[in-house]
């Protein structure tokens, strides 16, 4: 099991190798350290919404209010800033888990006690958090010059050569790969998504795993919250819309099998690396930004293509054995 | 009847299950879905006539249904979709594809009969790719079709940007603006006549039977003979071809194509269906109440901008409405366990 799983992300990050390859045969500036550290930078909040949309797939659900939940987050937090300029920003950056993390766990909640199905529920909160964010802000915008200098200058602040904004998706790839192959909390998560009957016997509550994995996406949604508002200085009711999608393909390519207890932080952080270099190779490479869904859309097809390829080979060789013995 | 052969003493353990079938068909019919959903829906329409004079004017009410009609024709492939345990994320995509493929042929000099065969074979070829990809490669239905979501529409912006189509021969604004007679539309009959074929489908044939067997257990449904991978191929097929159908009425009322048409509207009609009392884990469902719960939802859309209350609060409304239809079952049934034990 375990060979197989780094092999495919060893080939994922080979394609991605090539890929980049392909793009320095004919724009070498794409390929210099400063250019592709500012891709890392512009994928940052992918990386950091795909984090915590793994932890959510691996338990067998999904979660496609994640890109509401940062426009709302976003959106609070900006307003809280506009009007109270003297909060301090780590008590912002708090302010701002703590509220994805809340919205989180109400999706959480409603999986957990009352066994809806999580596409239902993360469906049916994807447009009544976007809703929400009208209601508060009666539809207006916070622009760039109602927030404060300090707001804004976080992600931009840069700390041994890398800003700020891709300090904390590093920290965020840390942290999870460390919470999900080193601590109980992570053994849960793939437990119950690989066998939830299993792991009922195991001892392991389903439904309580299940609600604390929507609240880590939650909290993961609200930090990117906060960025996003931040790095882009305007917060306003559609931004992000539709980026559920994207994270959903960053962990379709990254080869977190959406059936559940299949997947990797490597992979992860990889497939969202694969759609920040198309995004930010299709401008350099003078192809329309238009192209930019439909590629996604296949990548999407291709890597659940391969996906489930991979996923059927080593119960054919097991049979084989099986035969000659 | 023998007296002497089957009789069993009635033990508690074989009388548990009978008093569930011996309720009095009224009763079963009021304490139906259908029957919840048909007061409810009387219920919005009396207090849309409190809320606005304007209400029940014939031809507001006329207005009033292409709130629902072109998502219903979709609603009804999607709850056989869904039923059979499947789901089609893409349907909204599906008709940014052919809009801007029918828009493309018109371009091309194409009359109305050629756009609606090349709208109508657009999307049986989406519905077949979706298919293949569901049925014949047995992917989770639920990626491939965000990925085709992403992939149909991402085709439209290729071919669009930012750019429109318009120029609709004359002769295409029927099937959108036209009325069969007085305040009846055109798209008003085909909704009747799209629930009467579905209603037959589902509930008058093998198909349908089969639809139910798979959603309640495809592996049973397969040893039973059930070609299983063929019946979801054609669901798909059929809900790409109902979303063409939809998008034929929709280009046609608004004249126009523009790659950001229909945004959205997977999750209405994917709300839809479920309101409509069909079982989002599949198995289960009724036509009568994917009819009536359209009406509900076009009537509270109405409704609401009768009021000018904003379309984005409306939505707040349809996802709470998605929830709670979900969760109100589910808390009944667990009410109601508690109570007999």
């Amino acid at each position: 099991m375990m060979p197989l799983k780094l092999s495919r992300d060893a080939l994922l990050a080979l394609v991605l190798i090539a890929l980049v390859g392909l793009i320095y045969l004919r724009f070498p500036a794409f390929a210099s350290p400063a250019s592709l550290l500012g891709v890392f930078n512009d994928t940052s909040i992918l990386i950091i919404l795909a984090l915590g949309q793994m932890t959510v797939v691996l338990t067998r659900c999904i979660d496609l209010s994640m890109a509401s939940n940062l426009a709302l987050t976003g959106m609070c937090t900006a307003m809280l800033n506009a009007s109270m300029p003297s909060i301090p920003i780590p008590v912002l950056v708090l302010a701002a888990l703590a509220i994805g993390a809340l919205l989180g766990s109400i999706n959480g909640l409603l999986v957990w006690k009352l066994d809806i199905p999580p596409i239902v529920v993360t469906l049916g909160t994807l447009t009544i958090f976007r809703g929400i964010i009208f209601l508060i802000s009666d539809g207006q915008w916070v622009n760039a010059h109602e927030m404060s200098p300090a707001f804004k200058a976080l992600p931009r602040a840069e700390f041994a050569g890398l800003p700020m904004l891709s300090w904390v998706a590093v920290t965020c790839v840390i942290c999870l790969y460390l919470l999900l192959t080193r601590t109980p909390l992570g053994r849960a998560f793939y437990a119950v998504g690989g066998n939830p009957d299993a792991a009922v016997y195991t001892g392991i509550n389903v439904g309580k795993n299940r609600f604390n994995a929507f609240v880590l996406s939650g909290a993961l949604s609200g930090i990117a919250g906060y960025l996003w508002v931040s790095r882009y200085a305007v917060a306003y009711v559609d931004i992000a819309a539709g980026f559920e999608l994207d994270v959903v393909a960053a962990c379709v390519i990254g080869g977190i099998s959406i059936a559940g207890g299949t997947g990797t932080v490597v992979g992860a952080v990889l497939g969202a690396l694969f759609l920040g270099v198309i995004k930010n190779a299709l401008p350099v490479v003078n192809i329309s930004p238009f192209w930019q869904q439909a590629i996604s859309g296949a990548a999407i097809i291709i890597a659940v293509v391969f996906n489930a390829r991979s996923a059927r080979r080593p119960g054919r060789i097991i049979l084989k054995q099986a035969e000659r013995t | 009847m023998n007296h002497t052969d089957t009789t069993q003493p009635a033990t508690p353990a074989n009388r548990a299950p009978l008093p569930d079938r011996m309720r009095s068909p009224l009763l079963r019919v009021v304490a139906s879905w259908e029957f919840l959903l048909v007061v409810v829906a009387i219920g919005i329409f009396l207090l849309n006539m409190q809320a606005s004079p304007y209400f029940l004017d014939p031809w507001n009410l006329s207005d009033a249904t292409f709130n629902f009609t072109e998502k219903a024709m979709i609603a009804f492939a999607m709850a056989l979709v869904i039923i059979s345990g499947e789901i089609d994320l893409s349907v909204a995509s599906i008709i940014a594809l052919v809009s801007t493929c029918m828009g493309f042929a018109v371009q091309m000099g194409a009359d109305t009969g050629m756009l609606i065969v090349i709208g109508l074979l657009v999307g049986a070829a989406c519905g077949a790719f979706n298919g293949f990809l569901v049925a014949g490669l047995g992917l989770p239905s639920i990626v491939v079709t965000i990925g085709t979501l992403s992939l149909f529409r991402g085709i439209a912006y290729i071919v669009l940007g930012d750019k429109a189509y318009s120029g609709y021969p004359e002769s295409f604004a029927f099937f959108g603006q036209g009325y069969v007679w007085w305040v009846i539309t055109f798209e008003m009959v085909l909704f009747v006549v799209l629930a009467l074929l579905f209603y037959v489908l589902l509930h008058r044939t093998s198909f349908g039977r089969a639809t139910i067997a798979i959603g309640n257990n495809p592996t049973t449904a397969l040893f039973s003979g059930i070609r299983v991978s063929r019946v979801k191929f054609i669901l798909f097929v059929l809900t790409g071809i109902m979303s063409a159908v939809a998008a034929i009425c929709l280009t046609s009322r608004l004249g126009s194509t523009r790659p950001s048409i229909a945004v959205g509207w997977e999750l209405e009609i994917v709300t839809m269906v479920v309101l409509g009392g069909v079982n989002i884990l599949g198995g289960s469902g009724t036509i009568p109440g994917v009819v009536i719960a359209a009406i509900i939802m076009g009537m509270v859309t109405f409704g609401f901008g009768l009021l000018n209350v904003p379309g984005i609060v409306m939505s707040i409304f349809i996802g709470l409405l998605l929830i709670t239809v979900i969760a109100l079952p589910i808390i009944i049934r667990r009410t109601r366990l508690r109570m007999t034990r």
